[in-house]
């Protein structure tokens, strides 16, 4: 019945559930909005739809991948079970006291982040490890005893167990699991050695809670989600895409749903670190706007750039520190609050500010004439003629040009003694400025020179600012692939299935133990492999090993990838060069007789993802024939130009069109500056180059 | 309409500017080997026009950075003098007086060639690991025993780096591969902010920096004044008792708000004290400026004009300008207090704006582990230093409570526990909130916290302690009640001093309460709800929730319950 060659590709945003049916090489997608009291209504619904437009039936489908900000959401939302942490004693307020710092200097007025659960939530038991694994006071069986009736009289629904150096001796965790899970069966646990079996308590604990906090709520949905399927006559297992750009089972996703958080900008990324196989580019910047926050990722290699700890749920003008860290293998991504929607205003030097405060969908911007009077990034961009008033979102939303000014007039010109279309102009500019500037400070800190670098854009704003951020950042080629506004689906069927396991085992190259090292390799290599192969039965799985190394002293690692063949055979000399090699890569110099230390391993087990059909390039055809002239300011050359504009649905492979010009689609408009060319590619995207 | 695109590149500038010198902090930060840079954050780096006016400073952990970076620029250039800037040098200090306040910290300036001609500096500052003399701490009597002293000069001579110097700075430090290493650190940051400073004037086609600077310290200076001159002019005066060394120290503190400017002088504050927790006059002005900044003109940018119309002065030698040959390095201890002082003075002058007193210093101790000497070591017992920051609480604000184990107005980051533990045969047994150690008040301050420090099985070691606090705690403002005071003590109960070393057997521990932020406000008037909260997650216990909130014995026992059934009051 079921066909593996048709696949489904579901991604629930905040506002839109995205779903994606792949049969050979023909796509259907539909978008609908999220139904936030029963996201799977949305993805039943859309999964009819696009069934429909296909002319299968669902169970026909051979296989669904899934990504969700559900679990992002309740963590932002605080909408968790009811859940207890058991910590070390002595250590009750590690998740409130976090790093004791202070994200913001000068706000005397800062509210630091709630942790997720209240102090009277966190109990202790008396007991510790030492950092080197051992015993120092064993754990009280009496005591653990006693708090399991605390635990059963307060009702709680989940509990977190987070102890004292567990990523390295995970014997009391697990005693005090078993010892709970044999008194209170139907108890949801999480134990810290498990779910991150990292050193850092804080960052360890929070997670472990994190995890414990969504478990119950994603457990039942995806068992509901599973029996929709079923209903719909959709019998092949349901997949998960996780934070780290792979996808895992069902029964995974529901044992540590906090691996889900980040999950659609990840399909992101996957969708964008595919059309660069297709295009065989090894270095290409994804960025994805949207209407509120923009996103960029480094993607090397085809691979999209990972981490091993995030923050979600930032809660002060995305400052890094006032969310909470998950550490998780992660896709790193900047996020940063510049979309559509961003608002500005003028601050006390009198220089335009924009976002992240934004107008959101309701009221919206102003030119949506549905009562916004702040101006915001899109009333900008259709002052400035980027938007066509009359064809904004397909024709769905008449744009009001009058309101745009008003807005720009009223707060930014009459301030600045600036006209409207300066003023738009300036807006657009700091924008630009501030993604440009990210994304400066991310190339910096990974020791990459941008201007080596091709960018791959998507997102419904992303075509607008895509042309201007590349001339700003010396990028001389940019790409905005077909289907971009349903990336992150896409980037679901891209993905493969892939378990990253990690531990942290400190060692010094001076004090290198072979033996140690070859075990920890193969144990983490037995335990992602075995989480794969729940997904993948037969295909054949390849394991990434990297190590993360430091100076002796240094606060922050560098992950080194580690051949399989030194994985296997490892040898101090290796490890110092691999090393060394990469750290002149980023900064640029080694650093003489200084000790190394390896803090952090971990095995990414993978499957292959078919190889990415490469596209053949083609060369200069037809110039594509203009439907029409627009005026459109182009802030390289600082003057209003006369911009040709074409349709892109009738854009032949080969045809191109030199800017000023705007290829306009249903969902957004590609900015083509004076400085750029434009060519239609054999797959639809449109490739575009400095001219000349 | 030319002027008006003109307006909008040059905001554009000046945004590039400041995230010039944030690309330059956070090489630094991946780069360096001192804890003190990447968990405290104890750097700076600025971007400066050829008179040596700060354009723009990255905004990191420590404002103890602030007018002393603006400053040395200065200094450089009267030194060095513009006939001998050549192109590809590199200038270094560590002067406590023309850099930022100690031996430790180390500041590298590098002028910006564009075309043949010099059109700007770059300049950087972190604390290294090392210096030499005594070590890291308060028990100097001069700045001769504190460490090698390194005037401004060429760390290199258009792109030759003086081995000489090299040679001088590895032959007189503990860790010389490290403390060179964040020489180097330091140079490279200056490199890669020059590189972005020439990107960005090719972009915009520029020959020189003059207009773009105009632009930044015109519109700071305006909008600073404007600040200002909207305050009343008022004078008040204000001080703070605090336990210094030896002997307490009195921070005096008079503000006069004038047009276009304040003035903060320190008359009558106490004299140099014999050891080392004096402050030149850079890094006190630095703190009181950030105070004055934060209450008056937060969201303004560190430059050369916005820095101006604050005018911090204090008599020579007293303890807060203390001069050469005053020993220095521990100069962040009256350091980190002079905010508290300065609102002192303030809230006479802005009522119902600035916090209750707080923790102020942070809480760091320095333990040097070795293999216990009174009986047999084992053989794997070693010598280790751990070096730990720590914060207490913060002062309850006007309308909020203070922050709970979080350092104002240091930007401190802690380290992990576990992470401290692999640093040396160190175990921490305690690291935990203090209950009812924050002032009560309508707001209540933060609390601080409690911890204790062991030695693993075989070893000794000397515990040095850096605190305040202990005699003179955290006073409230407006009603509110002080915070709980410092207590040092051994696992025994017997005191420990506050400040210096002091030894600890094997087997013996060090327990600690750090200080909790005062109150603000009369207890009386806080909202009942906030008092159930506080009881329930334990932040007061019962009796302070009847003493000082006024709970009934009935709504004592109904919160137990709440407690018990793992209720989120």
């Amino acid at each position: 019945m079921s066909d593996p060659s048709i696949r489904l590709g579901v991604d629930i945003g905040g506002t839109f559930t995205d779903v994606v049916l792949e049969m050979g090489s023909n796509q259907y997608s539909t978008k609908l909005l999220t139904t936030y009291t029963a996201p799977d209504d949305a993805i039943i619904e859309g999964t009819k739809r696009v069934c429909a437009q296909a002319g299968i039936k669902p169970s026909q489908i051979g296989q669904v991948i899934h990504g969700t900000t559900l679990a992002t959401n309740a963590l932002i939302e605080r909408r968790g079970a009811k859940t207890a942490l058991i910590t070390t004693q002595g250590f009750r307020d590690v998740i409130e006291m976090r790093s004791e710092s202070r994200f913001e200097q000068y706000d005397l007025n800062l509210t630091l982040p709630e942790p997720l659960l209240p102090r009277q939530q966190r109990y202790t038991l008396e007991e510790r490890i030492s950092a080197k694994g051992e015993v120092l006071i064993a754990l009280n069986v009496a005591e653990v005893d006693a708090l399991a009736e605390q635990i059963k009289s307060a009702g709680y629904e989940s509990v977190a167990i987070g102890l004292m150096h567990s990523y390295l001796n995970s014997d009391h965790e697990t005693q005090v699991r078993d010892s709970l899970a044999a008194k209170l069966p139907g108890l949801s646990i999480s134990i810290s050695s498990e779910v991150s079996p990292q050193m850092r308590e804080y960052e360890r604990f929070n997670t472990v809670v994190a995890n414990a906090y969504i478990k119950p709520m994603m457990k039942s949905y995806l068992g509901r989600l599973g029996a929709r399927f079923k209903d719909e006559g959709v019998l092949q297992p349901i997949f998960l895409m996780h934070s780290g750009g792979g996808i895992i089972s069902i029964e995974s996703a529901a044992e540590f749903p906090v691996r889900l958080v980040e999950s659609g900008p990840a399909g992101g990324a996957v969708f964008a670190a595919h059309i660069a196989a297709k295009y065989g580019l090894d270095k290409v910047l994804s960025f994805d706007m949207g209407g509120t926050t923009a996103k960029i990722c480094l993607i090397k290699n085809k691979t999209p750039k990972t981490s091993r700890v995030f923050e979600v749920a930032r809660t002060y003008r995305f400052k890094k520190g006032s969310g909470m860290p998950i550490s998780i293998p992660v896709i790193d991504m900047v996020e940063i609050g510049a979309g559509g929607g961003s608002l500005a205003h003028v601050d006390a030097m009198r220089q335009i500010r924009v976002g992240p405060e934004s107008a959101g969908s309701e009221p919206g911007p102003a030119c949506y004439g549905r009562g916004g009077d702040q101006p915001a990034v899109t009333d900008a961009d259709l002052v400035l003629g980027k938007l066509d008033a009359d064809n904004f979102a397909g024709g769905s939303i008449q744009l009001q040009t009058a309101n745009a000014e008003a807005a720009l007039k009223s707060v930014l010109g009459e301030s600045l003694g600036m006209d409207v279309h300066t003023a738009a102009y300036g807006l657009a500019e700091v924008v630009d400025e501030n993604m440009a500037n990210a994304a400066r400070v991310h190339a910096v800190e990974n020791g990459e020179d941008l201007a080596e670098y091709t960018m791959i854009a998507f997102g419904g704003a992303a075509p607008l600012h895509a042309g201007r951020l590349c001339e700003k950042l010396g990028v001389d080629r940019l790409l905005i692939p077909a289907g971009a506004g349903v990336g992150s689906a896409i980037g679901f069927l891209r993905a493969p299935f892939s378990f990253e396991a990690n531990r942290s085992v400190y060692m010094k190259l001076s004090a290198f133990n072979t033996k140690v090292i070859k075990n920890i390799f193969a144990d983490l290599e037995a335990e992602a492999t075995a989480f794969v192969r729940t997904c993948d039965a037969t295909g054949e799985i390849f394991a990434e090993f990297k190590a993360y190394m430091r100076y002796a002293g240094q606060g922050e690692e560098i992950p080194i990838i580690v051949g399989a063949e030194q994985a296997a055979h490892p040898d101090a000399a290796s490890f110092l060069q691999l090393f060394e090699t990469d750290y002149i890569n980023l900064f640029g110099r080694a650093v003489d007789g200084m000790d190394v230390e390896i803090t952090v391993w971990s095995v990414n087990a993978t499957t292959r993802v078919e190889n990415a059909i490469a596209v053949n390039l083609s060369s200069k055809g037809e110039r594509a024939s203009a439907s029409g002239k627009r005026k459109i300011f182009d802030p390289g050359v600082s003057e209003t130009t006369d911009a040709c504009v074409v349709l892109r649905d009738q854009l032949q492979t080969g045809s191109w069109v030199a800017g000023p010009a705007a290829i306009t689609e249903d969902e957004t408009t590609i900015i083509v500056p004076s400085s750029r060319t434009a060519i239609r590619q054999s797959d639809g995207c449109i490739d575009i180059t400095t001219t000349g | 309409m030319t002027d008006q695109i003109h307006a909008v590149s040059h905001q554009v500038m000046w945004n590039r500017l400041i995230s010039v010198v944030e690309e330059q902090a956070q090489a630094l930060i991946r780069t360096a080997f001192s804890t003190s840079v990447r968990e405290a954050g104890d750097l700076s780096a600025g971007v400066y026009d050829t008179k040596g006016q700060m354009l723009a400073q990255a905004v990191t952990g420590t404002p103890g950075h602030v007018n002393a970076m603006a400053e040395s620029v200065g200094h450089f250039i009267r030194r060095i003098g513009y006939e001998n800037i050549l192109e590809k040098d590199i200038y270094v200090t560590n002067d406590p007086w023309e850099g930022t306040g100690h031996l430790h910290d180390i500041t590298v300036v590098t002028p910006s060639f564009y075309q043949g001609s010099l059109v700007g500096f770059l300049a950087c500052t972190a604390h290294v690991v090392d210096i030499g003399g005594r070590g890291f701490g308060a028990d100097a009597n001069s700045i001769y025993e504190e460490g090698l002293y390194i005037p401004i000069m060429k760390f290199a001579k258009q792109g030759e780096v003086d081995q000489t110097l090299i040679h001088l700075i590895r032959s007189n430090v503990r860790e010389p591969d490290q403390v060179v290493g964040d020489f180097y650190a330091l140079a490279t940051c200056n490199e890669v902010g020059h590189q972005r400073l020439i990107d960005m004037m090719k972009e915009f086609h520029l020959t020189d920096l003059n207009g773009i600077a105009n632009f930044i310290l015109e519109n700071s200076r305006r909008a600073t004044l404007e600040r200002i001159n909207a305050l009343p002019r008022a004078q008040a005066s204000g001080s703070m008792r605090i336990d210094g060394y030896s002997t307490p120290v009195d921070i005096q503190v008079s503000l006069d708000i004038q047009q276009d400017r304040i003035l903060c002088d320190f008359d009558g504050t106490s004299g140099l004290d014999k050891k080392g927790i004096n402050v030149p006059l850079v890094y006190s002005k630095a703190y009181a400026c950030y105070a004055l900044k934060c209450a008056i003109a937060p969201e303004i940018p560190n430059n050369a004009a916005s820095l101006a119309p604050f005018e911090i002065t204090a008599p020579e030698n007293t303890i807060v300008n203390a001069l050469p040959p005053a020993p220095v390095a521990l100069r962040h201890v009256i350091g980190h207090m002079i905010p508290d002082a300065v609102y002192n003075a303030l809230d006479k002058i802005l009522p119902d704006t600035v916090p209750a007193e707080g923790a102020g210093t942070l809480c760091n101790f320095q333990v040097s582990l070795r293999p216990r000497t009174d009986v047999q070591a084992p053989e794997d017992a070693v010598r280790a230093e751990v070096l730990t920051f720590n914060s207490g609480g913060s002062g309850a604000r006007p309308r909020l409570d203070g922050m709970s184990a979080t350092a104002f107005p240091s930007g401190v980051m802690t380290m992990p526990v576990e992470a401290t533990e692999h640093t040396g045969p160190v175990i921490i047994w305690r690291k935990e909130l203090r209950p009812d150690s924050g002032g009560a008040g309508k707001y209540r301050g933060g609390l601080g916290q409690y911890m204790e420090v062991g030695a693993t099985d075989g070893h000794e070691f000397d515990f040095s302690a850096m605190f305040d606090r202990v005699d003179h705690p955290a006073r409230g403002r407006q009603g509110g009640k002080s915070g709980a005071a410092t207590v040092v003590q051994r696992a025994d109960g017997t005191p420990m001093k506050g400040k210096g070393k002091q030894f600890v057997g094997a087997g013996d521990r060090v327990k600690l309460a750090f200080p909790g932020g005062a109150g603000y406000g009369d207890p009386a008037d806080r909202n009942k709800e906030l008092v159930l909260q506080d009881l329930a997650r334990g932040y007061i216990s019962s009796e302070v929730a009847k003493k000082d909130y006024g709970l009934t014995d009935t709504e004592v026992d109904s919160v137990a319950k709440s407690v018990s059934l793992g209720e989120a009051i």
